[in-house]
């Protein structure tokens, strides 16, 4: 696919995974096994030597709390609006929305995405659910979707891909998969299920903003 | 928006998604992996508790330093405390049930509570049999004080395991005794070959499958977290360089002189738990720690640890 000349980041990219809290050790091994080199970050030098960011699931308060006490929060959205490509589950995609719904009243994200994303839309844990999920530009069947305390996607602005949608009883279909430029986001978890094709679609785009990156300078 | 949006990707084939299968419930305990789960008995305590950065919060009557001095028999709380809390947060709300009472855990999944912990802090309901807990959709936690216990649980249907150490008495040892002797036995159980994982199935009480499983991931199949006497930011950093997952603090916080501050500075000693240097600076100024209790003073029968089997 690409050229052997010499190691890049387009052959062997690092892919940063923000481990202030929640389910980074999946995320790691999904990059691992989609052919990333994967790191944890929890802190800006750690940052800037990623060429992309996964921003895993947990609690988004959470997160979204220790990224501003450890100075983390204006740096990566530095990185997103410089095109780093970055990739949410979750609370990830809830970290990645530019506005949210549901949320604390202070509470903050890195934004990137143009939408709204609800928090916990599909309701508490006992309404959690699997699903399979049909999501464009996975090929081979659907993915398997593990829905928990889930978000959903409330509204898209114009540059905004919807991949894929759930119907959720009387609310309607809802987007739980989209994807803007470099920056992609789901609602559920892929890192949970052994299935690595959503971690490979996201290894592909960072691999590409590398190759433009390199064509570029 | 919406019509356009299903015109233009597709549904969910198949119909009918599945709620409370063990992924789900495992999946849930993954998501607080690095994060610290807090002890609160009122919705003000829960919102000092969502401020400082829990990922979670366990609503109780009192909390286990208050059911040591009160005495007399700890249940599952007033359902109004627990709606209470719920509608306090928008972080998940954790609940306690007896060990063996499975009405309370009917009752406390039907108020919507995340995750149910069958808590040997609370008086036990039955001295033989734990709840069945496959016959529930909201998922559960159980404590362990070794590799056998955590097994057998699992084996229930716990979803998460906590290391029970001795709570309500802001001495961490215990919880770094059950902490190590569970991480020993699984170190035990990898270096076996699979003769012997049969005799070790049968010494450790636990199915064979179950030890299996563990001998070939070097880990529980579930999320292990550490609870017990954590009362300081060194503490919850301590558990964590030993394999914690992450903590529970139950009365460390709010038994202390400035609730909001420790509470925080635990969170942060969470995440970054090998870091001196931010365990140091969160440790600073945080007024007084609880008391403590000396564990090796403890009446046998004061110690919640022996409960459960």
């Amino acid at each position: 696919m690409s050229t052997h000349s010499k190691p890049s980041a387009a052959d062997h990219p690092v892919i940063g995974v923000l481990a202030l809290q929640g389910d980074v050790r999946e995320h790691l091994a999904a990059l691992a096994g989609a052919g990333a080199l994967a790191r944890p970050v929890r802190r800006p030098d750690e940052l800037a030597e990623a060429d992309g960011l996964v921003v895993p699931g947990g609690e988004s308060t959470t997160m979204a709390k220790l990224a501003v006490a450890f100075g983390l929060l204006e740096p990566l959205r530095e990185r997103i609006r410089a095109g780093m490509p970055a990739y949410g589950s979750c609370a990830g995609m809830i970290m990645l929305a530019d506005k949210i719904l549901d949320g604390r009243d202070d509470q903050e994200t890195i934004g990137g995405i143009d939408m709204i994303v609800r928090r916990n839309a599909f309701g508490r844990q006992n309404e959690s659910f699997e699903a399979a999920v049909e999501m464009a530009g996975i090929d081979g069947g659907p993915v398997e979707g593990l829905f928990i305390r889930a978000p959903w996607v409330e509204s898209v602005g114009a540059g905004v891909e919807v991949l894929a949608t759930v119907r959720s009883g009387e609310s309607g279909t809802h987007p739980v998969a989209v994807r803007q430029g470099n920056l992609l986001a789901t609602s559920f978890h892929p890192e949970l299920t052994g299935d690595h094709r959503v971690h490979e679609l996201f290894v592909a785009m960072v691999r590409a903003a590398a190759r433009c990156a390199a064509a570029g300078a | 928006m919406s019509s356009e949006l299903s015109s233009t990707s597709a549904q969910v084939p198949g119909g009918n998604p599945e709620t409370g299968t063990a992924r789900v419930k495992r999946g849930m305990a993954e998501q607080l992996k690095g994060g610290v789960i807090m002890d609160v008995v009122t919705p003000e305590e829960a919102k000092i508790a969502e401020d400082a950065g829990a990922v979670a919060v366990m609503a109780l009557e009192r909390v286990p330093a208050d059911i040591r001095k009160d005495g007399g028999v700890a249940r599952m709380s007033d359902p109004d405390m627990i709606d209470g809390i719920i509608s306090a947060v928008s972080i998940p709300v954790m609940a306690k049930s007896r060990i063996g009472h499975f009405v309370e855990a009917q009752v406390l999944q039907s108020l919507g509570v995340d995750y149910i912990d069958e808590s040997e802090v609370l008086t036990p309901a039955d001295e033989v049999n734990h709840s069945d807990k496959w016959a529930f959709t909201t998922p559960f936690v159980c404590g362990a004080t070794n590799l056998g216990e955590a097994l057998r649980r699992i084996a229930e249907g716990a979803a998460m395991i906590r290391s029970k150490g001795e709570a309500g008495t802001g001495n961490v040892v215990e919880a770094v005794r059950h902490l190590r002797q569970i991480k020993n036995e699984i170190g035990r159980l990898r270096a076996l070959d699979n003769h012997e994982l049969y005799a070790a199935a049968k010494e450790l009480r636990a199915p064979y499958e179950l030890v299996k499983e563990v001998a070939e991931l070097g880990k529980l199949p579930v999320v292990l977290f550490s609870a017990g006497g954590v009362a300081t930011p060194a503490d919850a950093a301590l558990m964590r360089q030993l394999g914690a997952e992450g903590v529970f603090v139950g009365s460390g916080i709010f038994k202390s002189g400035d609730p909001a501050k420790r509470a925080a500075a635990i969170v942060k000693a969470t995440t970054f738990y090998d870091d001196p240097k931010i365990i140091a600076d969160a440790s600073r100024d945080l007024g007084e720690a609880m008391v403590g209790i000396n564990c090796d003073t403890l009446p046998e029968a004061e110690r919640y640890a022996n409960r459960g089997w």
